[in-house]
């Protein structure tokens, strides 16, 4: 079968790339200390810098491609758009706001910083929601306007934050903000929040196959349309703010893979949703390791590297279909 | 028992009344044509029917169950509508968009079996699309956009089709095909057309609703229903009516 195969071409790739990963860096290190650091008890010295950095980081970046991933394929089903982003109503943009505020106060702690990202998250998919919602008529463009006007606005309270911050803060601030993983902590909350996601998306998935061709004929063939609209939205928003909260703002990642996975043939939601999770996961790992690499020991922001990519591709992809 | 039914319908859409008291029996086997100008409320009443719009006033039934009582599931399992525009966004093959039909027939965490690939592919041939089965959806004509849509309405496998202009995009020789299939031995199957064309609804529908447009309402066979004067007030144009045959045409007379 070949969508079967495809995804677990995909993971095989997923699990080499995290192997490969934990080599390379600012410190080239030899097999030997790869593999005492994994799998033996007393780890010490340069063995620390996997188990203590490398590993945890790979695992945090896989994750944060995963979960982007598939809340894009979501919510592009969702705006009814195949090129909308997770990022486009706004989630990011709370999430932002409130760990920037959370900085000026003078927060420092990981555990305070992500606490107020996922606050500041579900604040404004709760604003876009109900001011999107109103009298239960709720149509993709409406969704879609509200979620951009409200973004602008994050993106207004943003710059204000900048503004008024004193330049000692700027640094940390602009990293987060372009989206970075060096801060990310909590690597298993990621991963459970991956699984749930991938769990709860899967049992809608064959709904998901019937809501892509329409609306009215969706509700022709059975599908609660009120309900269906608001699991997408709930979940693929909780996706999202389970990114943010990892490493700020990642663009374009959400976009593009469940675009490629639908260019490779993949458009069934139950092949579609678990070949994205891991081409997310691939492609962010992949990313932050030619972040940290490239200008080492220096870091670059991950979230420029998926740009770097994700623009070219983008722009490729209209033209292409233009064309058509 | 009647298929589907209703009593002192009223359904009103943004302050304009399409029908006030409107009763309607459409029994198995029947075919019933819905005829009226452009805007007068064809489709709505054909959504409303379907469930998919409130109605004012009334109940419609099915199968003598309240259908506002019934789960949007249970209304897929006997009504269907074919819609009078498909929306693609996504990309995806014709088998994958027809096999959305078996939707209300399939639980959740199914996936679809051999034979409702089979339903597929012979629901494909009878509208002429033999060999379009891997063909990518969004590479389509209009009028075969149309018949996929017809196929996936076929594999859907209801007792009531609602039909919102069937034979649009559709070349003379596939409106007459399509009318037949969908018309013809359908001894449990009710049908109700939407069309444009009175020629098609007096060859292929054994019933007829006019809609002139101020919710009132003209009902009846065909052949007492569809008059030359009644059409003339209907589409407020002159049509007289000539023979061929044994069968009445409809033509649009010049001023």
């Amino acid at each position: 079968m070949r969508p079967l195969s495809f995804i677990i071409f995909l993971a095989i790739l997923s699990l080499c790339l995290i192997i490969t990963s934990l080599f390379i860096g600012s410190v080239p290190l030899s097999l030997q200390t790869v593999w005492s650091s994994l799998f033996e008890s007393n780890v010490k010295g340069s063995s620390l810098i996997v188990s203590e950095l490398r590993l945890p980081r790979a695992l945090a970046a896989f994750a944060t491609g995963a979960l982007l991933a598939q809340a894009g394929a979501l919510m592009q089903v969702l705006v009814r758009n195949p090129l909308a982003d997770p990022y486009i109503l706004g989630v990011s943009g709370g999430a932002a706001t409130a760990v920037l505020i959370g900085m000026l106060l003078g927060l420092s702690s990981a555990f305070s910083l992500t606490g107020l990202a996922f606050i500041g998250a579900l604040i404004a998919m709760f604003l876009v929601f109900v001011l999107a919602h109103q009298k239960g008529s709720w149509t993709p463009t409406r969704l879609l306007l509200t979620g951009v006007v409200i973004a602008a606005g994050w993106g207004a309270a943003i710059s204000l934050i900048l503004t008024i911050s004193p330049s000692s803060n700027l640094h940390g601030m602009l990293f987060w903000l372009m989206g970075d993983l060096s801060y990310s902590y909590s690597v298993s909350f990621a991963f459970t929040a991956l699984m749930i996601g991938l769990v709860l998306s899967m049992l809608l998935s064959s709904q998901l196959n019937v809501l892509i061709r329409g609306d009215k004929l969706a509700a022709t063939l059975g599908i609660n349309l009120k309900q269906l609209h608001i699991k997408i939205y709930i979940l693929a928003s909780l996706l999202t703010a389970a990114a943010v909260v990892q490493a700020g703002s990642i663009g374009f990642v959400g976009f593009i893979v469940p675009h490629l996975i639908r260019l490779a043939g993949l458009t069934d939601h139950r092949v579609l949703l678990p070949a994205a999770t891991f081409g997310g996961g691939i492609l962010v790992l992949a990313a932050d390791t030619a972040a940290r690499t490239i200008i080492a020991p220096q870091q670059l922001p991950v979230g420029i590297i998926t740009a770097l990519i994700g623009i070219p591709l983008f722009l490729y992809l209209l033209q292409r279909d233009a064309k058509q | 028992m009647s298929l589907l039914s209703c009593n002192k319908l009223e359904i009103k859409i943004a302050e304009k009344l399409i029908c006030q008291e409107l009763s309607l029996r459409i029994n198995a086997g029947e075919n019933w044509a819905i005829l009226g100008m452009n805007g007068c409320g064809k489709t709505t009443l054909l959504h409303s029917l379907a469930g998919l719009l409130p109605s004012q006033a009334g109940d419609i039934l099915i199968n003598d169950l309240n259908l506002s009582q019934l789960s949007r599931r249970q209304v897929a399992q006997q009504v269907s509508l074919l819609l009078q525009h498909q929306e693609d966004y996504f990309p995806g093959t014709v088998l994958e968009a027809v096999l959305i039909g078996r939707h209300p027939h399939i639980k959740s965490w199914q996936w679809e079996s051999d034979n409702d690939k089979q339903l597929v592919l012979e629901a494909l041939q009878l509208v002429g699309l033999d060999d379009f089965a891997d063909r990518a959806i969004l590479t389509l004509s209009g009028g075969e956009r149309q018949r996929v849509a017809l196929a996936t309405l076929l594999v859907q496998q209801t007792p009531i089709r609602l039909l919102d202009e069937p034979v649009n995009h559709l070349d003379i020789h596939h409106q007459h095909e399509v009318m037949k299939l969908l018309s013809g031995n359908s001894n449990d199957i009710a049908n109700v057309f939407v069309l444009h064309d009175v020629n098609l609804a007096a060859r292929y529908c054994d019933h007829a609703l006019l809609m002139p447009g101020n919710g009132e309402t003209i009902q009846g066979a065909c052949s007492e229903v569809l008059t030359p004067g009644n059409l003339s007030t209907l589409y407020q144009h002159p049509i007289k009516e000539i023979l061929h045959q044994d069968q009445r045409l409809f033509i649009a007379d010049s001023h």
